[in-house]
C-alpha cells in the first residue's frame, strides 16, 4: 500500500519531468543508489524470510516498473529535444547562395571523345600526329604528286620552312595514316582525330582551322563491303539505329575505289558526311606495306560539323571565340 | 559540269524516265547531282510584248512607268525597276495570274500609288541564263507579228532538265555531254552512239597549207589540225547560244561559241589560229626555253620555264601556251577569213604545272589536266566543229594534219577476278565484270579467272602505273557499274582490343581534373599576329605562314599565353570577370638543328582571371595528386618571360624543367588589355605525360591511434616553406603520417627578417599505439632539424 502510493507518486512525477535533468534527479532520488526504494531494499534484511521474499518481490517489481517509466520518459524527452533542435536548424533550400561550379569541356572535345569511345568500342586505337607536316606526308605518300590537280583543291596553308610549299599546316588528318603505316605492321585499326587547316576565310560556316577524324584499317582481304559495314556500324552507334548510310562513287587520290558516304536525315533526305575508300595500293607501297598481301580502307569526316549539326550552331566561329556564355552552355 | 537531258539524248535517245530518278542514277555513278532544274516550265502566261511608252514614276526614283502592248493592241501600265528598255523594244512580259518559275504569282498591284498590271522579265527570271541585270530584250529575236505569243514559242524553248554535276578529277570523260551520256546509258542499259557527221570538203588539202612538227613528243601525244576558209566572225545560231547559256557559258561569237560547244559536247578542247598570221603555216610543238616570253590572249606577257609547253611558229617564236591559253598575235579577229583548227592531246602533268605556276585555270586546261581523249574523239570533234562552222558559210579543206607524239601506253592489262571481288566485297563472275566494263567502253574479256582489259582512250586516269593500281582502277569501274549500294556490308574485326593509349587516358584524366576544378576548356586558333609573342616577353621566333589569310593570323604560337590572354580580355570586355580557363594544344617551336618540321609540342595551360599565384600552385598540386609525379619542385625566379617577377617559378618535374607557374606580369596583362591578376600555369604536357608519373605504391592503413601536433617556426625569409617541410619530413621519419603547412604570419613578435611558418604533423605507427616518449622524441628531433637545417626557431 505504501509501495503502491510511492510508485504512483513517482510515476506522476516522471510524467511531469520537463527535461532530462529533472528526470535524472528524480531517478536518482527514486531508484538510484541512494534512492528511496533502494534504501527500502536494504531494510528488507530485517524482515522474516517469508515476508522478506514477498516484500522483496513487490519492491523489485515496483523498481522495474519505475525503471521502465524512466526509460520511456527519457526517450520521449530525447525525441522532443531532437525535434526542437532540428526545427531550429531549418533551411529554406530555395535560398541557394553556395555554388560549386563545374568546368565545361569544349564542344569539339566532347564530340571527339565520343567518337573515340565509339571507335575504341569497335576495336580501334587512336593515333595522332603533328599539325605541321611535310609535303611527303600531306601529299606525296598519299599518291598526290606535285603536279596533281587535286593538290589545288586542298587550299593548303604553307609554312616558311624548307623549300617553298614543302612544309604546310596539314590539310587533312591523312598524314597520320602514313605515319602509322610506316611505324606499325598490319593489321592496323586506327582512328586519327585532330586539327586540320585550309585557306578558308573565317565566316559563319568556315574556319581556317577545324577538326577531322579519320579511320584506317589495313588487314587481309579488306574491301569496300567492309568499309560500308564499318561506317554503318559506327553511324548506328553514334547517331542511332534508325539512321541509314549509303556510299556513292567519288574520287580521292589516296583511295581506289573511292566514295562519299551519306547518312539519312529525319526528313527523308541524305546528308553527305565524309569521304572514304579502299586504300590505294600505291599508298600502301609508299609505307612499305605489300599491297599484294594487305588491303585496307580509310574514311574521314569533320568533327566540328557534328557539333554544329547537333546544336544547330548558326556561327561556327563560336567554337574558337572562347566566350564563356557559349562555352558554359554545353 | 552541267548537262541538258535533251543533249544527252542526242547520244542515247532511249534515256528516259523521271528526272529525279535519272538524277539519282547519275549520283550513284559518281556524277553527283548538285542541282537539278527543270527548264522551260512555269512560263505559261509569259508572252511577247512591245514597249509603247516610258515615263518617270511621279513618286519614286527607282521605278519607272512602262506602257506595253501584250498582243491586244491596248496600252497596259506596268511599274518596272529596270531602265534598259527603249520605246519599241520587244520583251518577255508576265501577265496577271502568271506563276513564275520562282513560284511568285503576278498580281495586279499598286506601287507608290501607280497601278502595275504585270511584270517585265529579265533573262534569269524566265530561267534563261544567269542574267539578272535589266529586262531581256528580244527585239532582234522576234518580230511584232508575234506580240502576245507565248515566250516559249517565240524563243523555241522546250521543256528540258538541267543537271549540275560534280565531276571528280578522275573522270576526264565526264567533262562532256557525250561522256555523261555514255555512263548513264550503260547504267540504264540503253544504247549509246555518236551521231554521224557529214562535212563537205573542198579546196586544197590541209597538209599543203600547214605543217606541224612535234619536237617534244612527251609533251604532246597527238596534234591534229584542219584548215578552214571563208570564216566569218558573227553571231552563232540561237540554238547554240541557248545551250551555251544553259550550261553556264556566255555566247561571244560564232567562232568562239562553236569551239565551246564542241568542247562541252565531246570534251575535246580546241583552238583556232588565224592562218594568215602563221608564216608558211608551220607549227613547232616543243617545251619552252627558260626565260622565253610570249604574250597570251589576255594581253599579258608570260615568262616561261622549260617545263611549259608551247606551240611556236616557223621562226620558233612561241605563239600559243600549249593547252593553256592561245597567243595574242595569232588570235582570230573580225578580219580573219582562214583558220587552222587545232585539236591535240597534252601531257596532263605538264599542263597542270603551267596552269598552277601561272594561275591560269580554264575550261580547256581543266580537261587537259585530267587527261583528254587521244583517240577517235579528236576526229569526231574535228568533224563536229567543221559541220557547225560550215553552217555559218565556211568551207572545210580536205585532209587532216595529224602528227603523233607519245600517247599513254597501257602497260598493265590484267585484273584478277578474285582480287576485284576482294577489293569490292562482291562475288561477281568474270563475265559479269566484263559486261559492266564493256558497257562503258572498256574492252574486257575473261580467261582463267582473269580479266584482260583494254582501257579506252578517254580514261587516261584508269591506265595505272603498276598492276595493283590497275586492278584497283578496274575494281572501281566494276563497282560503280554494279552499284555501291548493292555491295553487302560486313564488319571486319581486328585481333587487338580497341583502347586509348596511356597518354590519351592520362590527358583525359588531366582534363577531367581541371573541369572538376571549375575550369572551362578553351580552343583558340593557333595563329598569332606578328608581335603577339613579344608582347608576352617571348622572342618573335614563331614559325610564319607563307600564305596567311590575314596578317593577324600569320605566326604559329610558341606559347599558349597570348591565346589565353586574348580569351580573358574578350570575356572581360563583355563584363565577365573571374573566368577560369584551360587549354590543351600544340605549340610550334623552331625546328631543331637538322630538322625540317617545327618542334611541335602539346602544352597544357591554365589561366585563372582575378586570381593570384597561389591558385595556380594549388592547381599544380592538384594535378600532382592526379598524376602522381615522382617529384615536383618550384624554382622561384624573377626572370621568366612574361611572368610576374616576384610571383613566379619554374616547375621541375622529376628533375627536369617542364613549365612555369605563378602570375602573368602586370605589363603583359596591360599589353593585352586584361585587368586584375591572372594566375598562370603552363606545362609541356607531352613531356610530362611521357615522363615518369603515376607510379603509386600501397601502404596498409594503420589501425592504431594517431597523434597531432602543430609546430610554428620563425624561418628566415628566402628559405622556402617547401624546404622546411622537407626537413620536417626527414626528421619525423617513419612515424609521420601527414604533414602540411597550415599558417603563415609576418609581423610583430618575430625576429628581424623571418616569418612564421606553422606546420601540422600527424604521427602514427603502423604496429602499435604511440607512446608519449616517442611523440616527444619526434617533436624534439623535428625542432632540432629545422633549427639546424633551416635556421628556423620554434616559436613559444
Amino acid at each position: 500500500m505504501e509501495l503502491t502510493s510511492i510508485v504512483d507518486g513517482t510515476s506522476a512525477q516522471i510524467a511531469d519531468a520537463g527535461d532530462l535533468e529533472a528526470l535524472d534527479a528524480l531517478e536518482r532520488s527514486s531508484i538510484g543508489k541512494k534512492g528511496e526504494l533502494t534504501l527500502k531494499k536494504k531494510e528488507l534484511g530485517s524482515l522474516e524470510p517469508d515476508a522478506r521474499k514477498a516484500a522483496g518481490q513487490a519492491l523489485n517489481e515496483a523498481m522495474r516498473a519505475l525503471s521502465d517509466r524512466f526509460a520511456e520518459r527519457r526517450s520521449e524527452l530525447a525525441a522532443a529535444a531532437e525535434a526542437t533542435r532540428l526545427a531550429s536548424e531549418r533551411l529554406d533550400l530555395t535560398e541557394a547562395l553556395t555554388e560549386i561550379r563545374r568546368g565545361h569541356a569544349h564542344l569539339v572535345t566532347q564530340a571527339r571523345d565520343r567518337l573515340e569511345d565509339v571507335f575504341v568500342g569497335m576495336g580501334f586505337t587512336v593515333a595522332e600526329g603533328p599539325e605541321v607536316e611535310s609535303a611527303w606526308y600531306n601529299f606525296e605518300a598519299l599518291n598526290i604528286p606535285e603536279w596533281h590537280p587535286a593538290r589545288g583543291s586542298f587550299d593548303t596553308i604553307f609554312v616558311d620552312l624548307g623549300e617553298p610549299e614543302q612544309v604546310m599546316l596539314r590539310s587533312h588528318t591523312s598524314p597520320v595514316q602514313i605515319r602509322t603505316m610506316e611505324n606499325q605492321k598490319p593489321p592496323i585499326y586506327i582512328v586519327a582525330p585532330g586539327r586540320t587547316f585550309r585557306t578558308d576565310t573565317a565566316d559563319a560556316t568556315h574556319l581556317p582551322a577545324f577538326n577531322q577524324i579519320e579511320g584506317l584499317v589495313v588487314d587481309r582481304g579488306i574491301g569496300l563491303g567492309d568499309l560500308a559495314g564499318t561506317i554503318e556500324s559506327f553511324v548506328h552507334a553514334f547517331f542511332g539505329h534508325e539512321v541509314k548510310t549509303r556510299l556513292r562513287p567519288s574520287y580521292f587520290p589516296f583511295t581506289e575505289p573511292s566514295a562519299e558516304f551519306d547518312i539519312s536525315t529525319a526528313d527523308g533526305g541524305w546528308l553527305e558526311l565524309g569521304g572514304c575508300g579502299v586504300v590505294h595500293p600505291n599508298v600502301l607501297a609508299n609505307c612499305g606495306i605489300d599491297p599484294e598481301e594487305w588491303q585496307g580502307f580509310a574514311f574521314g569526316f569533320g568533327i566540328d560539323r557534328l557539333a554544329v549539326m547537333r546544336y544547330q550552331l548558326d556561327d561556327i566561329r563560336e567554337l574558337v571565340n572562347n566566350d564563356v556564355r557559349f562555352l558554359r552552355q554545353f | 559540269m552541267k548537262v541538258l537531258l535533251s543533249w544527252l539524248r542526242e547520244f542515247a535517245p532511249e534515256i528516259d524516265g523521271d528526272p529525279v530518278e535519272l538524277g539519282e542514277t547519275l549520283s550513284a555513278l559518281g556524277l553527283a547531282v548538285e542541282e537539278m532544274t527543270i527548264t522551260g516550265e512555269g512560263l505559261d502566261g509569259i508572252v511577247l510584248a512591245k514597249v509603247l511608252d516610258l515615263s518617270p514614276h511621279p513618286d519614286a526614283d527607282k521605278i519607272q512607268l512602262v506602257q506595253v502592248d501584250s498582243g491586244d493592241g491596248e496600252a497596259l501600265q506596268v511599274c518596272c525597276g529596270a531602265f534598259n528598255m527603249s520605246v519599241g523594244d520587244l520583251i518577255p512580259f508576265a501577265t496577271i495570274g502568271t506563276v513564275m518559275p520562282s513560284g511568285m504569282e503576278i498580281a495586279q498591284r499598286k506601287m507608290r500609288g501607280q497601278m502595275s498590271n504585270g511584270m517585265c522579265c529579265s533573262a534569269a527570271e524566265i530561267g534563261f541564263g544567269d542574267d539578272h541585270d535589266g529586262i531581256m530584250l528580244l527585239t532582234e529575236d522576234a518580230d511584232e507579228s508575234q506580240l502576245g505569243a507565248p515566250i516559249t514559242e517565240v524563243l523555241g524553248i522546250e521543256r528540258d532538265v538541267l543537271y549540275d554535276l560534280e565531276v571528280n578529277a578522275n573522270r576526264p570523260d565526264a567533262m562532256s555531254v557525250a561522256g555523261v551520256a555514255r555512263d548513264l546509258a550503260a547504267a540504264l542499259g540503253v544504247p549509246f552512239s555518236f551521231p554521224e557527221r557529214a562535212v563537205e570538203r573542198t579546196g586544197a588539202d590541209a597538209s599543203a597549207q600547214a605543217t606541224v612538227e612535234i619536237i617534244d613528243p612527251d609533251l604532246c601525244g597527238r596534234f591534229a589540225a584542219r584548215v578552214i576558209h571563208g570564216v566569218t566572225v558573227g553571231e552563232s545560231p540561237k540554238w547554240i547560244q541557248n545551250r551555251l547559256l544553259a550550261l553556264g557559258m556566255r555566247p561571244i561569237n560564232s567562232v568562239v561559241d562553236i569551239s565551246n560547244y564542241v568542247m562541252l559536247e565531246l570534251g575535246q578542247p580546241n583552238h583556232v589560229f588565224d592562218l594568215d598570221t602563221l608564216p608558211d603555216g608551220h607549227l613547232r610543238v616543243r617545251r619552252a626555253a627558260d626565260g622565253e616570253t610570249m604574250v597570251t590572249l589576255d594581253d599579258a606577257e608570260r615568262t616561261l620555264v622549260s617545263r611549259d609547253g608551247v606551240i611556236a611558229d616557223n621562226s620558233d617564236q612561241p605563239i600559243s601556251l600549249a593547252g593553256v591559253m592561245g597567243g595574242l598575235t595569232t588570235e582570230v579577229t573580225d578580219t580573219t577569213t582562214s583558220v587552222l583548227l587545232e585539236m591535240a592531246w597534252w601531257d596532263p602533268p605538264s599542263i597542270s604545272r603551267t596552269v598552277k605556276r601561272l594561275n591560269l585555270p580554264s575550261e580547256a586546261s581543266t580537261r587537259f589536266r585530267r587527261g583528254a581523249d587521244w583517240g577517235d574523239n579528236i576526229d569526231r570533234a574535228m568533224d563536229r566543229y567543221c559541220e557547225l562552222i560550215a553552217e555559218t558559210g565556211a568551207t572545210i579543206c580536205p585532209g587532216q594534219i595529224d602528227v603523233p607524239g607519245n600517247t599513254p601506253s597501257q602497260d598493265f592489262t590484267t585484273a584478277r577476278v578474285a582480287r576485284v571481288n576482294s577489293l569490292l566485297g562482291t562475288e561477281l563472275t568474270g563475265d559479269e565484270m566484263a559486261a559492266h566494263l564493256n558497257g562503258i567502253g572498256f574492252a574486257a574479256t575473261v580467261a582463267d579467272d582473269t580479266l584482260e582489259v583494254t582501257v579506252p582512250t578517254w580514261r587516261w586516269d584508269s591506265i595505272g602505273g603498276n598492276s595493283h593500281e590497275f586492278e584497283a582502277n578496274i575494281a572501281e569501274e566494276v563497282g560503280r557499274m554494279y552499284g555501291y549500294e548493292d555491295i553487302a556490308k560486313t564488319v571486319p574485326k581486328g585481333e587487338q582490343a580497341g583502347h586509348l593509349s596511356e597518354y590519351q587516358s592520362d590527358r583525359r584524366l588531366v582534363r577531367n581534373a581541371l573541369l572538376g576544378m571549375g575550369c572551362d576548356e578553351t580552343f583558340p586558333m593557333p595563329f598569332l599576329a606578328p608581335g603577339d609573342l613579344s608582347r608576352v616577353g617571348l622572342s618573335d621566333d614563331g614559325v610564319t605562314l607563307s600564305n596567311p589569310l590575314d596578317a593577324n593570323e600569320s605566326v604559329l604560337r610558341t606559347s599558349l599565353l597570348p591565346g589565353q590572354l586574348k580569351a580573358i580580355a574578350y570575356n572581360q570586355s563583355h563584363r565577365i570577370s573571374g573566368v577560369r580557363f584551360f587549354e590543351i594544344g600544340s605549340v610550334f617551336l623552331p625546328p631543331a638543328e637538322g630538322e625540317l618540321l617545327p618542334d611541335e609540342r602539346e602544352y597544357l595551360a591554365v589561366a585563372l582571371a582575378d586570381s593570384d599565384a597561389t591558385e595556380a600552385i594549388a592547381v599544380l598540386n592538384a594535378l600532382d595528386g592526379v598524376l602522381a609525379f615522382p617529384n615536383v619542385r618550384l624554382f622561384q625566379t624573377d626572370d621568366i618571360a612574361g611572368m610576374h617577377p616576384t610571383r613566379s617559378a619554374e616547375v621541375a618535374i622529376a628533375g627536369r624543367p617542364r613549365g612555369v607557374v605563378g602570375e602573368v606580369a602586370p605589363s603583359v596583362l596591360e599589353a593585352y588589355g586584361v585587368s586584375g591578376r591572372v594566375a598562370w600555369l603552363q606545362l609541356d604536357l607531352g613531356a610530362v605525360l611521357n615522363g615518369p608519373h603515376g607510379r603509386r605504391s600501397y601502404t596498409p592503413v594503420s589501425k592504431f591511434p594517431s597523434s597531432d601536433m602543430d609546430l610554428a617556426f620563425a624561418v628566415p625569409e628566402g628559405t622556402g616553406a617547401d624546404k622546411v617541410q622537407g626537413t620536417i619530413g626527414k626528421a619525423a621519419g617513419a612515424l609521420l603520417a601527414e604533414l602540411r603547412l597550415v599558417d603563415t604570419y609576418r609581423g610583430e613578435g618575430l625576429p628581424e627578417g623571418t616569418r612564421s611558418l606553422a606546420f601540422r604533423l600527424r604521427l602514427q605507427a603502423k604496429d602499435h599505439t604511440l607512446t608519449d616518449d616517442e611523440i616527444t622524441k619526434t617533436r624534439d628531433a623535428v625542432i632540432a632539424a629545422v633549427a639546424k637545417t633551416n635556421k628556423g626557431q620554434l616559436r613559444g
